[in-house]
């Protein structure tokens, strides 16, 4: 089955939707390449990146549309008609057949797209710049358009006289809603890729930039805009993404985030270099970058704290600074923090969070007090998969005397226990775990371990099965 | 130019003092000696803000032998072999947590320690009597990583220490990388502590050196099966004075090292209770006994 052809072989009469037989017998030598429908959408969303040049609110139109609010961004480029025209010739310079339309609704500028290219409608007129067009231009299913064309009803127009009800009775209410869209008695929202970021700094060079230097520079300069203008609104950025647009256009975006709002522009210069010297593939300027953009997608009120009095407070700031720092260079999930967890289950009983949003929460968490005057009862390592050992014990009543670990032989000499642990039965996954009896254990070394037999004799197992879960200090 | 101003008036002392009596010269010596000392002292301890420069750990000889305790804003390092790692880990998060005095520990640690020797319980830092809360732990993917991160952290002061948990040899902490370290703890007045896990000692420019291995406990009461963990700790390298060896034992209540009197020998493995002399204990009275089950 044809998917897709070029100028010329449409010139041979070749048709979307031909068998490939078919297609072969009309032309023996035509070039044949596999559809490879991953690789288109990766392409639509490669060009999406690139258009995000012109307006931040880029939405897929799948399978090869775009569709671009520019509501406010055209003057930017010397009206409609110019940024039109600049876009089209970009897209076609780079090898791509281009059709494009700006009009008052997203459905209307489909249509018009889809019949030919650079029309630009006034806002208002949607229903005069529709009318000629033919049917299959609003993008209903085949069979809406073959019903449509045999009820006579050829152009938009003609579709448009005939009454809602009557078209709402043949054809549906979903395609009554599209009609309308196109004629612009109704709009409907795009929903674009990215949220709308909330505060964007830009800068465009008329010659493409590929230095380090010029890089850090802009990222700075831009960077004070941006944080002078939210801190005007009192906000700071939780969230920031530069984004690198290359010449060949290619797009990189690289984000950080941090764990408190940050209002300073040396925290926002350290935590980009901090992120571009770690990247695990460093920025490839190619022919230079000719279009530099940084903005927080991401903010939160700042709390202005009084500073003078409380030294903790600067102290908690600069380690919440060093945190952000560590999670650019490394990833957020690198840098964590502990919090508790209500179970007796060893391995749950704390839980891991990253740095940057739970540190405020993690310094005032309640742990469980430990009993005065006892030695510790729970291991300073524990493994995250017990380990099994080789147990000679005087089964099943007497204690563990000794036991064999990585290839090394431990005799016991200090040994208390057990301590029973069943598992958690009211979880699902916990059901078929077995209940555990736990052994701290000093070996004539002074090593000490926390051992447990798997199992209760005689109700769960025969043969007991012995672990080594964590180590004591 | 405070350094100029002293050294200059102890070469005075000298010139003024020649040709007195052997004890006298013994005296400025000395005198000469602590002098000397404190000019080769950190920053810090001039600085005066956070307290003493010097965290004292409990042990009275220790102490003595590190006049006074572990110094703060230095690099210290740990080392244990592949078995000992717990004990290692116990002793130097309870160094940690002596010179941090309630202040943020960054815990830096590579993947692999992790996979070898097991992960950081909480649960067990409580039971050492230390407070998690804290505690921030950074995940390093190898030592290199973990060293940059080390060297960035200790340049942070809100900081209370940062702990590096380096697993085997690395090529990567050489006597540079260890300048790196002991310069940015300087500056900063925060220690840094490396816990080198399956490592041999090597040179390098750390305040003090530690080897530890752990043993046998001495249970305190009579219902207790062992006791508090006891360190075997080898102090193999110590600027500002003189090695030494002790057997310590870390108080879980009170957050402090403490004396472990050697009656017991490890051949016997019988918890036989000792009484400091200063601290008379009820355990003295119990028969020796054998805990099992």
């Amino acid at each position: 089955m044809v998917t897709a052809l070029n100028n010329a072989a449409a010139r041979f009469g070749l048709d979307i939707g031909t068998p490939l037989a078919n297609a072969r017998a009309v032309c023996p030598d035509i070039a044949v390449v596999d559809a490879d429908a991953a690789a288109d959408t990766q392409t639509l969303n490669d060009i999406a990146d690139w258009c995000d040049r012109f307006t931040p609110l880029v939405a897929l139109d799948p399978p090869h549309g775009l569709l671009l609010d520019i509501s406010g961004c055209a003057h930017l480029f010397g009206g409609e008609a110019a940024m039109l025209d600049t876009m089209c010739h970009a897209l076609k310079r780079q090898g791509f057949a281009v059709s494009a339309a700006i009009a008052g609704t997203p459905a209307c500028a489909r249509a018009l797209t889809r019949y030919r290219s650079g029309v630009i409608v006034p806002d208002g007129q949607e229903a005069a710049a529709v009318k000629t067009l033919p049917v299959f231009t609003l993008g209903a299913e085949d069979t809406i358009t073959r019903g449509l064309r045999r009820a006579g009803l050829k152009s938009v127009g003609d579709v448009a006289a005939r009454g809602r009800h009557e078209i709402a009775a043949r054809f549906g209410a979903d395609f009554v809603a599209r009609l309308e869209q196109a004629l612009g008695h109704r709009d409907a929202p795009i929903s674009p890729r990215k949220p709308l970021p909330t505060y964007i700094a830009e800068k465009r060079f008329a010659e493409p930039v590929a230095t380090d230097g010029v890089i850090a520079t802009t990222l700075s300069a831009l960077g004070q805009t941006l944080i002078g203008s939210m801190n005007r609104d009192g906000k700071g950025a939780r969230r920031l993404e530069a984004s690198f647009f290359r010449t060949d256009g290619a797009v990189r975006v690289i984000g950080v985030e941090t764990g408190v709002p940050v209002t300073r522009i040396d925290i926002v210069d350290r935590l980009f270099r901090e992120r571009l010297d770690a990247l695990a593939d460093p920025l490839d300027p190619g022919f230079g970058f000719d279009l530099i953009r940084l903005a927080a997608s991401r903010t939160d009120d700042v709390v202005a704290a009084q500073r003078d009095l409380d030294a903790h407070v600067h102290d908690s700031d600069a380690v919440a600074a060093l945190i952000d720092r560590i999670a650019a260079r490394i990833g957020g999930q690198r840098i964590v923090v502990h919090l508790p967890q209500d179970t007796h289950i060893p391995e749950r009983a704390t839980r891991a969070l990253p740095a940057q949003h739970h540190f405020a929460a993690a310094t005032v968490a309640a742990w469980p007090e430990r009993t005065e005057g006892e030695p510790p009862l729970r291991p300073l390592r524990l493994f995250a998969q017990p380990e099994p050992v080789e147990m000679l014990a005087d089964f099943p009543h007497g204690p563990p005397a000794a036991f064999r670990w990585r290839r090394a032989f431990h005799r016991l000499a200090l040994i208390e226990g057990p301590e029973r642990i069943a598992m958690e039965w009211w979880r699902l996954g916990d059901r078929d775990n077995l209940t555990r009896d736990y052994f701290r254990a000093e070996d004539s070394d002074g090593a000490r371990f926390w051992l447990y037999r798997e199992g209760v004799h005689r109700r769960e197992v025969v043969n007991f099965r012995w672990f080594l879960h964590g180590l004591f200090a | 130019m405070e350094s100029a101003r002293i050294v200059a008036s102890s070469t005075k002392d000298i010139a003024r003092r020649r040709g007195n009596t052997a004890g006298q010269n013994a005296e400025t010596l000395a005198r000469l000696r602590s002098e000397i000392g404190r000019l080769e002292g950190d920053v810090a301890q001039f600085g005066g803000e956070d307290g003493p420069p010097r965290v004292e750990l409990g042990h009275r000889e220790a102490d003595a032998t590190l006049q006074g305790g572990l110094l703060r804003g230095a690099l210290h390092e740990v080392f244990a072999g592949g078995a000992q790692a717990a004990t290692a880990t116990g002793f130097i998060a309870a160094l940690a947590w002596r010179v941090a005095v309630q202040r943020p520990l960054l815990w830096v640690r590579q993947d692999f320690s992790e996979r070898e020797n097991g992960a950081l319980a909480m649960s067990g830092w409580c039971e050492l009597g230390l407070d998690p809360c804290a505690l921030v732990m950074v995940h390093a993917p190898d030592s290199e990583v973990a060293l940059q991160i080390a060297s960035d952290a200790l340049a942070c002061e809100a900081l209370g220490a940062v702990v590096t948990e380096i697993w085997g040899e690395t090529r990567h902490f050489d006597l540079v990388a260890s300048r790196k370290l002991t310069l940015a703890a300087r500056d900063s007045g925060v220690t840094g502590l490396l816990l080198r896990i399956a490592a041999k000692p090597a040179p390098s420019t750390a305040e003090t050196r530690w080897v530890l291995r752990a043993a046998p406990s001495r249970p305190h009461a009579s219902w207790q099966a062992w006791g508090a963990p006891v360190f075997d700790a080898q102090l193999v390298r110590n600027r500002h004075g003189q090695h030494g060896q002790w057997i310590m034992e870390w108080n879980c209540d009170e957050c402090l090292f403490r004396e472990v009197p050697l009656r017991r020998a490890a051949a016997d493995s019988q918890p036989l209770a000792a009484t400091p002399a200063h601290r008379p204990h009820p355990a003295a009275t119990v028969a020796p006994w054998r805990r099992t089950g």
